[in-house]
């Protein structure tokens, strides 16, 4: 399309070569031939391919130019914090988890590396899961992103050496919720290739809460990939709460694989955050499986946000159901891309997709493109997308009844954005995102309410508000 | 004097619905306005209640001695105006009872008084549904999703029970009401009649004008009351129809 814009590198890409070069011979030297051979051949497709360029169709729409041209820090090590105790507050009230952190991409143990609970689960680090259980990450640590052609991922599969690992066996069910804290707290301008690992055997289920955090402003990149692996008859629920600073960018890429008769209900929520992309990739490859991908994104000043969802019915009798709705206020920004993909004799499907957009001002802008691809012909599928302003109708109706602008603005979008808090199964984290949300619409919320850590040091000077005065102006919408 | 309309004239988009409109309502009294569609009853509802679309270009709205034109659409809804509407909206999302909760309240705050506690004000939740027959199903659901023609007429008197207005207008309250939900809807209205209230009953058929007796009738046509009556005009007008009007015989 744009051929004559020639691929700029970025000095980046020569200084994560170097940090390659030197992981290889120390920390990565210690790894199984296997482990070292898939980051080998990682690390080739990422020198290959590089980062994401806007010529690339799911690019198009999210340049990442200028959060590429920052000077980064490749840390290679953890960093030892002093108060790691914090580490671990968590302050969602009544919501029982197990919580683990991981902070600037490397996990903070709250008593072991790697936990053995009731059951067999296994929880814990990644980096200490490939040493204990070679077996299990031989047979599922790339098993999913090594297909993918997008340079970020196969640089995230060569250089991530730590994030978390769960491993469910068969015929266990996890009652109690996991709850990753990704926090990003260094005082450096740091690049994070942070990866997770979930293994969920037949029979079983696990929910896993997964929050984005900054603890302060300075910028950075999370570049986060997810693998799961999601048994027969199994069900994952997964919520990622992402509240981060305006200065970071975050990628965050999920690969999920369904076998036959697996449930997954998965739930981006962005509340903050400078540039966020969330990648989700699924496979239904088990008939009777089914998929529930959800977003909710409130974005102001120059924020941006992605989603991108690829869906594969691979077997018959699958189903898949996206419901994305965003509120962009000023300069925002916001991207949906749906991509539904029925494949050949894929039959007896049902496939729906829903996109549906606020906007506030005349600069904030949504592309959306929902994407139906299906070559088999028993198929029930449907999309949508809608942008619009707040209803005038319903405006007058709560006004009539003496409920004031402010109210009935606050009413209308909290209702828009009430539709997707209601997929969550966890009564606290419902309760908990209500009044998040709630705080968002009002201009309350900060970087510093959500995240877990409560500090009372950190700058304050940021609040993130959508304006009221400007709802029911029109704003635009390119499809 | 509750409300006195003086040559009241409106228009929507250039367009002029209003044109010379008087009208004076004691408390205490109902009145009903008849004539023919797309006459001004609804516009003049809408004009009362504050409705930004429409343009006041001539005349004036007096209203417990204030001119309305001072006050926002929740000002009027605050000092005692309600408007039920003949489409009532639907609000997926927000719920009848947050809904009611944040209008109680905020008119509350208005005169200058506390929120309601949460206990005082579902006891006057489910007392007032009682008035309407509304199950307490539907307070639970989003306003007015989903709900049938009937259900939403009894959702906009059950609101008007929970508000307590001083001068309600309610626009086509029985279009499209069979006659269970008809005698309960009007059932609702008298039981809040009060000496202190008043009740514009807007309708084009006089079925509605059987349950709720008006103590005045008014003709609106072509923008202009055109003749005022007691109770007997409605059932004139139900014999002759409104054709006599067009021909200019009245």
């Amino acid at each position: 399309m744009k051929q004559e814009m020639e691929i700029r590198e970025f000095p980046l890409k020569d200084k994560l070569i170097v940090a390659f070069q030197t992981q290889k011979q120390t920390l990565f030297a210690n790894e199984s031939e296997t482990l070292q051979q898939t980051r080998q051949e990682a690390f080739n497709r990422f020198v290959a391919e590089g980062f994401p360029r806007t010529n690339q169709e799911i690019w198009r729409n999210t340049d990442l130019t200028h959060a590429l041209s920052q000077d980064y820090a490749v840390e290679l090590h953890p960093q030892d914090f002093k108060d790691q105790k914090d580490l671990l507050q968590c302050n969602v009230p009544h919501l029982e988890a197990y919580q683990m952190v991981v902070a600037n991409g490397w996990f903070y143990p709250k008593t072991g590396k790697l936990e053995t609970l009731t059951g067999g689960i296994i929880v814990g680090s990644l980096a200490e899961a490939m040493k204990l259980h070679p077996e299990l990450i031989h047979t599922y640590f790339d098993s999913m992103t090594q297909k993918s052609s997008e340079g970020l991922i196969a640089l995230n599969t060569a250089m991530a050496t730590d994030g978390f690992f769960v491993y469910i066996p068969d015929g266990v069910i996890c009652e109690m919720p996991l709850q990753i804290v990704n926090v990003m707290r260094s005082q450096n301008t740091e690049f994070l290739n942070i990866r997770n690992l979930v293994i969920i055997g037949k029979n079983s289920s696990l929910t896993l809460i997964q929050c984005d955090d900054s603890y302060n402003h300075t910028p950075g990149f999370a570049n986060v990939v997810t693998e799961v692996i999601v048994g027969e008859n199994s069900g994952f629920e997964h919520y990622k709460m992402q509240n981060l600073n305006n200065e970071t960018t975050l990628i965050n890429s999920i690969f999920i694989h369904e076998e036959a008769n697996s449930r997954v209900n998965s739930m981006a929520v962005s509340l903050n955050g400078g540039s966020i992309r969330n990648n989700i990739d699924i496979k239904l490859d088990g008939e009777g499986s089914n998929a529930n991908v959800y977003g909710l994104y409130l974005m102001d000043k120059n924020q941006h946000v992605d989603n991108y969802v690829h869906i594969d019915h691979l077997k018959p009798h699958t189903t898949s159901n996206e419901l994305f709705k965003g509120i962009l206020d000023d300069s925002a920004t916001a991207v949906f891309n749906g991509h539904v993909k029925v494949w050949p004799n894929a039959q007896k499907i049902e496939a729906f997709q829903s996109n549906k957009n606020l906007l506030l001002t005349d600069k904030a802008l949504v592309n959306t493109k929902p994407f139906l691809e299906i070559y088999a012909d028993d198929v029930k599928c449907s999309h949508g997308a809608t942008v619009g302003q707040l209803d005038t109708e319903a405006m007058f109706y709560l006004r009539s009844r003496g409920i004031s602008i402010q109210s009935a603005r606050t009413l209308l979008m909290y209702a828009f954005a009430d539709e997707v808090i209601q997929k969550i199964v966890i009564e606290a984290l419902k309760v908990r995102l209500e009044d998040m949300v709630k705080k968002r619409l009002q201009g309350e919320l900060t970087i510093c309410d959500q995240c877990v850590l409560h500090c009372d040091h950190v700058e304050k000077q940021y609040s993130f508000e959508i304006d009221m005065t400007k709802i029911g102006e029109t704003g635009k919408s390119h499809c | 004097m509750l409300l006195r309309i003086r040559n009241l004239h409106a228009s929507v988009n250039g367009k002029q619905i209003l044109k010379g409109v008087n009208l004076e309502v004691n408390k205490g009294e109902v009145h009903a306005i008849m004539g023919p569609n797309g006459t001004g009853k609804s516009t003049l509802a809408s004009v009362i209640a504050g409705r930004e679309t429409f343009e006041v270009t001539e005349g004036e709205i007096i209203y417990k001695g204030k001119n309305l034109s001072d006050l926002s659409i929740e000002e009027r809804a605050s000092e005692g105006i309600f408007l039920g509407f003949q489409y009532p909206v639907e609000i997926p999302g927000v719920s009848i009872t947050n809904f009611m909760r944040t209008a109680v309240n905020e008119q509350r705050k208005y005169r200058g008084l506390d929120p309601l506690p949460g206990g005082e004000f579902l006891r006057m939740m489910e007392e007032k549904k009682k008035l309407v027959e509304l199950q307490t199903k539907l307070t639970n659901r989003s306003v007015n999703e989903g709900f049938s023609g009937g259900e939403k007429k009894k959702n906009e008197i059950f609101q008007m029970a929970m508000l307590e207005p001083t001068l309600s207008i309610l626009d086509e309250t029985d279009s499209g009401l069979d006659i269970d939900a008809l005698r309960i809807v009007a059932n609702g209205v008298n039981n809040l009649r009060s000496a202190e209230n008043a009740t514009i009953v807007i309708t084009h058929y006089q079925r509605l004008l059987d349950y709720i007796v008006p103590d005045f009738v008014h003709v609106l046509f072509e923008g202009r009351i055109v003749k005022s009556g007691g109770k007997e005009l409605a059932l004139e007008l139900e014999n002759k129809g409104y054709e006599w009007l067009k021909q200019g015989t009245f």
